[in-house]
This record gives C-alpha cells, structure tokens and sequence, in this order.
C-alpha cells in the first residue's frame, strides 16, 4: 500500500522520533512510506483559535499535497480530525467549490496511526516489544472526534512485555487544549495537576498517547515535578522491538 | 437596550480572570467535584437504562431543528392556543420589554408580592431586580434558588444553582437571612440536609399561602393546545402554578414545541439527563384558565432577547435547542474547576460559552468562547446533540472578526497568528523556522529541555518543562536519509517549488 506520511508541523519541528518510528513501523509492516516534501501544516491551531483566513492557505496546501494516496497516516489524532471534519468547514466558508470537492476526495484517506494499522491494515499485533509498565491516556480528539475506540488498546495489548495499567479518569481531557493552554492558564494547570496525579497513581514507567502536543503538556508537567515518569508516543512503543535497548 | 443589557451581570471580568477566584477556592473545588460527579455517574446509568436512548436524542434533535427553522409559525399558532384557552400572551423583545410587562401585571393586581417558580428566563433579565425597583417583592421558591436570593448570591449552575454552597454555609445564610425575608429559621436549626429543607419548606408555607401572584418559568410549550409545561423536583412549584390567582409565565421563544405529543420524547430525555433520574417528580401543566381550578388569570411572556439575531446563524443557531437539563456543565472539566460564576451569566459551562455570547453579540462575551478545551465531552452528553464544539469554533472566529473590525492596530496575537500562518503555509519557511527554533533552543535547554522562561512564554513554561527542538526535524531527516537512497525520488524540486505557491 502507497502510504504518505502527514508528520505535522508539530511532530516535525519536535518530534521527528515519533515520524521515523511510523515509517520503521509500517515498513516493518510491508508497506511503503512516502514523505511529500510540500507538506506543513493541518492548520488546526489558527482554526480552533478563529483565525480562518489564516486557516485557508494550509487547507489549501493539505489537498494539494495528499491528493492521490490509498491511505495518508498521521500520528496525531486531533491533526487527523481537524482534516477529516474541518478542512471542508473552511473551503465552504470560502465558497471555494474546487477546494470543497478536493477536500472531500482527501480526506477520507486520512487516518490516526491506529485507524489505519487496525481498519485499514488489519493488524493488530505489530510484532512490537516494550518491557515496561506502561498507562495510555486517550486524547478527547482520538476519543470523541475521530471515535478510536480501543483500537491503540488492542495494539497496546499485544506488545510483547508491556505491563499496561488503566489509568483512572482517563477519558476527562488533560487541560492541553491548544491555545486553550495559554489564554486559561490556571484552568490548565488545575486540570493538569489532576491528570499528573492519576498518571503517578498507576505507578507506570510510560505515559502513552496518540498525540505528541497532550503529551508534551502532561509529560512537561511531571518532568518539572521531576516524577520520572516518560511520554512515548504510540507509534514509538509500537515500533520498539526485542532488538532495542530501551 | 442591546448588547450586553440583554442579560444581567455580564460585567465580570473576561472569563480567564474571573476563575482565578473560583480557582483558588479549594472549598469551592471540591464541593463542585463532589456534586459534578455524582450527578455524572447517575446520568450515565438512567441512559443506559433506555435501550433506545440514541435514537431518542436523534428524534428530539430533529423535533428541535425542525420547530427552530419555523419558529414565528410555531408561535402564532401557541399564541392562538393560548389566547383560545383564556389566556393572554404578551410579546416581549427584550428583557427590558418583559420586565416592564411583568411589573404592569403585577401591578394591576395590586399586590406587592410574588412567589417565584425557578426559571432561566427570569433570571436572565434580571425580574426580579426590576420588580424590586418597583416596590414589588419576589419571593424563590426553589430551594437552591432561595439558598442563593437568601444569600444575595449569584446562581453557579443551571439546575443545582447553590452547587457552589457546602451545607453549613446554608446554615449560616438561613439564620442570619430569613427573618428578613419573612418567617425566620427555627432556633437551634442543625446543618443536617433533612432539617435545612424542613427550615426552607415552613419559610415558603407562609409565602404560598399569602401571596396571589406567581411568576414562572416554563420547560417547555405545546404550540397546538397553548400547554406549558413546568419540572421540578420539590414540588414547590406546583403550589405557585395552583394557589395564587394570577400566572404569568415567561418563556423564551425557542422552548416552543410543534404539538403535545412532542413533549413525550422531552420528558424522558429531560430528568435522565438533568438529575439522573427516571421520570420528574413533578409535571405540572396547564392550559389557559380552567374555572375553579387554580389561577383564574394566565399571562404568557414570550421573550426574545437576542433570540431572533441566535436564529439568523445557521451554525450557531443550535443552542437555541437547549432544554436547560445542565448535562453538559456537569461533564465539563473546566466548569467543573471554575464554578458557574466566572462565566458571567445565569448560563454557565458549555451552554453558557455558547448560548450568551450570542444573546448578547459576542463582541461583548468574548472570552465565553475560548473557555473551553474542545475536548467535546459536552457535545457526547448533551440529549438534544448540540454540537457545542462546532459552535464554540464558530463563535471564535466570530470574536476574532469582531476584534478585526473594531481596533486599528492588530493585538500581539492576531500578529503571531498571522506570522505563524505564513511559516505554517510554506514549506520552506517552515524548515528555516524550524532550523531558527533548533538553534534558539540550543541556548537556553539544559538536559534537552527548557526549564521556566520570561515573558508570554512564562505562562507555559511555569509549570511545565518543554522538550528543546531536536537538531533535525523529520523532513531534513528524511531529506537526508531516505530521498537520497532514492525511496523518495519524487519529493523535492517540482515540490518544493510548489511548496511556495501561497
Ligand atoms: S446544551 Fe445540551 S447538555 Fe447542555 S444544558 Fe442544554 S440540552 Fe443540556
């Protein structure tokens, strides 16, 4: 399957790790892994802030970038969902009836890392090893907008090793928010001290989630509480096999 | 009388301010967690019961779009109802429209006291300050409404509007208050809940028997037979819509209902998704005047107040299907940190964000709309699936547009936002960003992460630490790596010329 990689500005600039760990995944998996050059941005802060002029110009790019793959993989679910429910709010907004038609063929193709391995793919054992208790965390975006499920617990199940805990109160968001984190501060950080204190509860080695923006919030937060406890993205855990050293 | 007169007491501060008090009151905090919870866990078990739960909230959605997109046909035909029944009906445009109705009727009764039943509508325009100015006493007779008017509060919560209030703190404002406001609380009253509302229910006997004016709310209205329809769980409110001569009702417009039989799916979604509970313990309805049996003058205040201009917005013009049953607020994480207060209106949480920015244009509640996470927990629990996410987006952009028009120098983050658009939108700005932000990070992280920062940034980086940007983000990375070994032929000139196309 011709499968384009969309990294995400935000995983781009500061997680490239979490970008080679799908690509070693899914071509462990057999599959080819394309990397359009020309691609940045979902656009999903300057939409969720109002900024849809703003907005346009990265709409418009997406479309252009990702037309004409069988599948687009992101590993971050609520960049997946800003494309495959915002993208055509904004090209109606415009008017733009060429964009409208582009985005609906694109979108479609567009899938969350574990939509993709267990709806599209059909796998759930990836053949993965993480020796080390771990807590997954389901971001709202995976959780309410694109409907994951369980499916990054069923992959998450069948890592070889891994000692998975339930974390308490895992579905109540973790405060991050995007802009939200900066215009409301102190809402977010009162919301932060109660996920920090579920995550140490479970006593994990391993925060995991499927987005790299709530991780960066929660895992900024128990490393300035100098916890120990890590962040892993999903695709990393699932990309670790018996051979690394971690 | 516009914009932010619509409602009382949008005068707070900008929400993000207004919680810092709420924030810092741990009493506060945990009587909301405590009281969110509960009523959580209750709701999501009397859904469950109904195997047909889905479908309902589908079938109310509908019924709820459909009335709102003939709503001036719906309530010509209630008026026609009403009007046919004895009643009378009044058209209000806004609150200060209606409270000048209700004083006039009050007034022509000649008394100078009122009994209240809860309603969102009255306190929105703020009656019974405006009955006050007039000589005129309302009296609440909810229970956690008269917590609240005892205690010269605001309400926090549409339906458990004292939610703020722990029970020795009720204590204190039933002795020190209701001897002002008529029979005063027994001596030696205890904090027990079972003595508090024995306290309350002798304060009010009095009140329903004295006074012949009621004032109420209304859930819902039957546009075919001219039914209101009023819940409640004390039963307090059925001795005003009984005892007193003369009912005046103010509903606003959007809680018309096409016909009787719609109210069937209302008042299953109603109480499961307000109090958990299976059926509410009180209906009352009524239909006009009925000779001998209670009031013998009805009065029904149909209130705008910013409703028609909520209509005209295809998107935001669902909140206007909100039935009140606060599922939402109780499912939200930063209600559920904030307390209603800081949302400055008697429409808190979600619904709050959503629905008063709009009565009262959202250039005068700007910062309603940014008080949420989007984490979309409102938009699962609410029984007539209003999309508030979608709305909450919707109005933002509304708010920045707003802020467009109104300055001539754009704000710091209108300029961030518009610099962060054009890195974001061309690729190879965004690789000489993401070289700059790698450089820059090497300066200030220790141990690869940043620490506390000066600045705006500090908001972020006073809690938590930041990983620094790695030397090489992923597209110089695969630029390196990968298209050269030729997996990628493909990805660059053509593209990255494309790349810079705006
Ligand atoms: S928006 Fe929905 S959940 Fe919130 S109070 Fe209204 S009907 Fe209930």
């Amino acid at each position: 399957m011709r499968i384009a990689l969309f990294i995400t500005c935000f995983n781009d600039t500061m997680f490239p790790d979490t970008g080679r760990a799908v690509t070693r995944l899914l071509e462990r998996l057999g599959h080819t892994v394309e990397f359009p050059q020309g691609q940045t941005c979902c656009g999903q802060m300057h939409f969720n802030t109002g900024y849809r002029p703003e907005t346009l110009p990265m709409v418009r790019r997406f479309a252009e970038v990702f037309a004409g793959y069988d599948a687009v993989v992101a590993p971050s679910g609520s960049c997946a969902g800003m494309v495959r429910d915002h993208h055509r709010v904004v090209a109606a907004q415009y008017g733009d009836n060429a964009l409208t038609e582009a985005v609906e063929e694109v979108a479609p193709t567009v899938y969350e890392l574990s939509e993709l391995l267990v709806d599209v793919l059909g796998v759930t054992d990836v053949g993965a090893c993480f020796p080390h208790r771990v807590t997954y965390h389901p971001t709202c975006h995976s959780l309410r907008m694109l409907r994951v499920g369980d499916r990054p617990l069923r992959l998450l199940r069948a890592v070889k090793g891994i000692d998975l805990v339930e974390l308490p109160a895992a579905d109540t968001c973790c405060g991050f928010g995007g802009t939200f984190a900066l215009k409301n501060h102190e809402v977010s950080n009162a919301m932060l001290a109660d996920k920090m204190r579920h995550v140490q509860s479970t006593g994990a080695e391993f925060l995991c989630a499927g987005d790299n923006s709530c991780l960066t919030h929660i895992g900024g937060g128990l490393s300035r509480l100098r916890t120990g406890i890590g962040t892993r993205h999903l695709a990393e855990i699932l990309a670790a096999t018996e051979g690394d050293t971690r | 009388m516009s914009g932010a007169d619509n409602v009382v007491w949008l005068g707070t501060p900008a929400f993000p301010e207004a919680a810092r008090g709420a924030l810092a009151d741990t009493r506060l905090r945990a009587n909301l967690r405590r009281a969110t919870g509960t009523i959580r866990d209750k709701r999501l078990k009397a859904a469950a019961e109904l195997h047909d739960w889905e479908e309902l909230r589908e079938r109310a959605a509908a019924v709820k779009r459909r009335t709102l997109r003939h709503l001036d046909h719906h309530l010509l035909r209630l008026e026609k109802a009403v009007t046919a029944a004895g009643g009378t009906v009044h058209w209000a445009a806004d609150a200060a429209d209606a409270n000048r109705i209700v004083t006039y009727l009050v007034k022509a009764t000649g008394e100078r006291e009122v009994v209240k039943v809860k309603s969102m509508a009255t306190q929105e325009i703020g009656l019974n300050e405006a009955l006050a100015d007039a000589g005129i006493r309302a009296y609440e007779t909810d229970l956690a409404e008269l917590i609240v008017q005892l205690g010269g509060d605001r309400p926090s919560h549409i339906l458990v509007p004292a939610i703020h209030r722990g029970r020795s703190e009720i204590r204190e404002i039933f002795l020190r208050e209701m001897g002002e406001w008529g029979s005063p609380a027994p001596e030696g009253l205890g904090d027990d809940p079972r003595e508090l509302a024995e306290a309350a229910r002798l304060h009010l006997r009095e009140k329903f028997l004295r006074c012949k004016v009621a004032v109420s709310g209304a859930n819902f209205a039957a546009a075919d037979t001219g039914t209101v329809a009023v819940v409640e769980s004390e039963g307090n409110g059925r001795m005003c819509l009984t005892l007193p001569d003369t009912l005046i009702t103010v509903m606003g417009i959007e809680k018309v209902l096409p016909s009787f039989a719609d109210l069937d799916v209302f008042l299953q979604l109603l109480p499961r998704s307000s109090t958990g509970e299976r059926m509410n313990p009180y209906t009352s309805l009524w239909t006009g005047v009925t000779e001998g049996d209670g009031p013998t003058d009805f009065h029904l205040v149909l209130l705008d107040n910013g409703r028609t201009a909520t209509l005209a917005d295809d998107v935001g013009r669902q909140a206007l299907a909100c039935i009140r049953c606060s599922a939402c607020l109780n499912v939200c994480p930063v209600y559920e940190r904030t307390g209603g207060h800081a949302y400055g209106s008697v429409y808190p949480g979600p619904i709050g964000a959503v629905l008063t920015p709009q009565l009262v244009g959202v250039e005068n509640a700007a910062s309603l709309p940014f008080a949420s996470t989007l984490c979309g927990a409102c938009y699962d629990a609410c029984p007539v699936k209003i999309n508030i996410p979608e709305v909450l987006v919707h109005l933002r952009a509304e708010a920045v547009e707003a802020q467009r028009r109104g300055r001539f120098l754009p704000t710091v983050e209108a300029l961030a936002m518009k610099a962060t658009g054009l890195v974001l939108s061309s690729p190879t700005r965004l690789a000489a960003a993401q070289w700059l932000a790698a450089l820059g990070a090497r300066l200030v992280a220790r141990d690869g992460r940043i620490g506390a920062l000066p600045g705006p940034l500090a908001r972020w980086t006073g809690t938590r630490d930041t990983p620094a940007p790695p030397r090489e983000s992923l597209r110089a990375w695969w630029r390196r790596s990968k298209a050269v070994k030729g997996t990628q032929g493909h990805a660059s000139a053509e593209e990255e010329a494309a790349g810079d196309r705006p």
